[in-house]
């Protein structure tokens, strides 16, 4: 029981996500679920760039996904909801600075409507960065390194 | 070793196809369950077509797979998708859990309700057809 119960919990652990902001590195997903099935439309973002409380809403709201049907099994979903909540932004009660502005009431659903994100986009990506990326859902575009979680520029 | 860890597990979360099937025995099947002939001309009809009752960013298959299914199709995220004719992309229809997940999902965001089994004979009738 014990075993089955440790090599996940090692797991989540070493995914915890750090980041560097000087760096601006994020851990990537690296549970195989998540990535698999999350990474089939659009790269599969971090969990640590969600609060817990959001990952739950989007994976419970999958028949409906930002306008599209994303349904999964029950058990894979519950699985991949069990994954990012251990790895969100605020897991564990540990503050993020991704956090900064979000009203602890509201329960963001877009990384791209999220404080931090809106800073590091607005001032250095042109039009023509836009039209050529053709969603900010495609962090690939441009972070070429996105999918191991680097996201310099 | 945690990078290594990363890569390696980055390298095999992708299942790839289950291939526990082929376009042919895929059209037998549903074409036996909904009791017809399976049409790849009314296949094609129903990938090319407008639909109304389904998600409205999804009004058509060809919105985001092209009227061309042979070229790469994009998601409204920007990421590309294979193409989906069988002639070109061998691996098409050839996982039946795969092919049974996107048909739930994108009969639903575009007809607004399952497809059925005479629909998934036509469609994959065409697509490996062509």
């Amino acid at each position: 029981m014990t075993r089955h119960f440790l090599a996940p919990l090692v797991f989540a652990m070493l995914s915890i996500p750090i980041l560097a902001s000087a760096q601006e590195r994020m851990s990537p997903v690296t549970h195989p679920a998540t990535l698999s099935e999350c990474s089939a439309c659009h790269m599969a973002f971090p969990a640590g760039f969600l609060p817990a409380r959001s990952w739950v809403e989007i994976m419970s709201t999958l028949d409906n996904h930002f306008g599209e049907n994303a349904g999964l099994d029950a058990a894979t979903q519950a699985e991949i909801q069990a994954y990012l909540v251990a790895n969100a932004a605020d897991a564990g009660g540990r503050s993020s600075r991704l956090l900064r502005g979000v009203d602890p009431a509201s329960t963001p659903l877009r990384i791209s409507e999220m404080q931090w994100w809106k800073g590091e986009h607005s001032h250095e990506v042109s039009a023509r960065d836009w039209e050529r990326a053709k969603s900010p859902a495609n962090c690939v575009a441009c972070h070429r390194d996105a999918e191991r979680g680097y996201f310099e520029d | 070793m945690k990078a290594v860890l990363t890569v390696a597990l980055a390298l095999f979360a992708n299942p790839g196809f289950a291939q526990d099937t082929t376009p042919a025995q895929l059209v037998a099947k549903y074409a036996a369950e909904a009791g017809i002939t399976a049409s790849a001309e009314t296949g094609k009809a129903m990938f090319m077509a407008m639909q109304v009752g389904g998600k409205p960013d999804t009004p058509s298959c060809s919105t985001c797979h092209t009227e061309n299914p042979k070229a790469m199709g994009m998601a409204r995220t920007g990421k590309v998708i294979e193409p989906m004719a069988a002639s070109v992309n061998p691996a098409r229809f050839t996982d039946t859990a795969f092919v049974e997940k996107w048909f739930g999902r994108n009969c639903d965001s575009v007809f607004g309700r399952e497809c059925s089994p005479a629909e998934k004979a036509n469609f994959i009738a065409w697509l490996s057809s062509i």
